[in-house]
């Protein structure tokens, strides 16, 4: 009963501020619905039983693609001006696009997708586990993306502070 | 009517409902992508449409195959590709401002002083 009560808490609270985030017209505002839409997807993921995904959630994005966000938002904008739209006639094709792919994929996930009722959460999942998995070289193991994580993580770090050095 | 409510609450959440949040996140993400000018706005709204996909991602991993981890490796690889990409775009948008002092996508017609 809990569980259903703050799902449905969540899901309100993600839908409300994903739709502010993008209507706001202030550019921080729109930060901060963003903040509390992430916020909202680790609480997702606690509740589908995935504790290290909502600490990774919270630690990479809530912590710092934001403040990243945040730090971009204070460089580039003047203090008190709004944002520029788009012209009125793109903002209502914009609106249609979207809306029209909303019902689409409605249509399609209502009526193929609940068969799928049965929520089973297994035994909590372990970190030991995890880190296994994320070691191991058989099948269903992940050692060479992680690899791969690395080396991007490294190329990203070179190449930020390439592009955004002064000359 | 509070006894429908009762039940409606004490049901488990249906895949559905986690699938349709996801879906409004996305398509709210599509909407900020086409209306914006702002590169930061657009920026905001890619972070949320892979915010959606993560979602869908974990979500058929633990209702479809629950004692497989698949999904949940995914979507922490997309997490940690999402903040490099992040890092870099405003790494990108910061240079873009110095020399051009606008990050509003009609005004990039130049991309060298």
């Amino acid at each position: 009963m809990a569980e259903q009560i703050i799902f449905y808490i969540l899901a309100l609270m993600i839908a409300v501020f994903s739709v502010l985030a993008v209507t706001s017209k202030r550019i921080i505002r729109s930060a901060t619905y963003l903040l509390f839409v992430l916020l909202g997807t680790a609480g997702f993921y606690l509740l589908l039983g995935y504790q290290y995904l909502f600490g990774v959630q919270i630690a990479v994005y809530a912590g710092g693609v934001m403040v990243l966000f945040i730090f971009a938002i204070l460089l580039t904008n003047r203090p008190g001006e709004n944002v520029k739209i788009e012209r009125k006639d793109r903002r209502i094709a914009a609106g249609i696009t979207s809306l029209v792919g909303l019902a689409f994929c409605a249509h399609v996930i209502y009526y193929n997708i609940n068969k799928v009722y049965t929520l089973v959460i297994p035994a909590e999942q372990k970190v030991q586990e995890i880190g296994l998995t994320l070691m191991g070289t058989d099948k269903y193991q992940y050692l060479l993306p992680f690899e791969f994580i690395s080396v991007l993580l490294l190329a990203c770090i070179v190449g930020a502070i390439m592009i955004a050095r002064k000359r | 009517m509070g006894d429908l409510f009762i039940n409606f609450l004490s049901n488990p959440v249906p895949m559905e409902a986690y699938l349709g949040v996801s879906l409004i996140m996305f398509f709210a993400g599509v909407y900020g992508f086409l209306s914006r000018k702002s590169l930061l706005m657009i920026l905001v709204s890619i972070e949320l449409m892979l915010n959606a996909a993560d979602i869908n991602f974990v979500v058929f991993n633990r209702y479809l195959y629950p004692n497989h981890m698949e999904g949940f490796f995914f979507t922490l690889f997309a997490i940690a590709i999402a903040a490099c990409e992040t890092a870099v775009a405003i790494a990108i948008i910061i240079n873009i401002y110095r020399n051009l002092t606008s990050v509003e996508v009609g005004e990039l017609d130049e991309m060298k002083e």
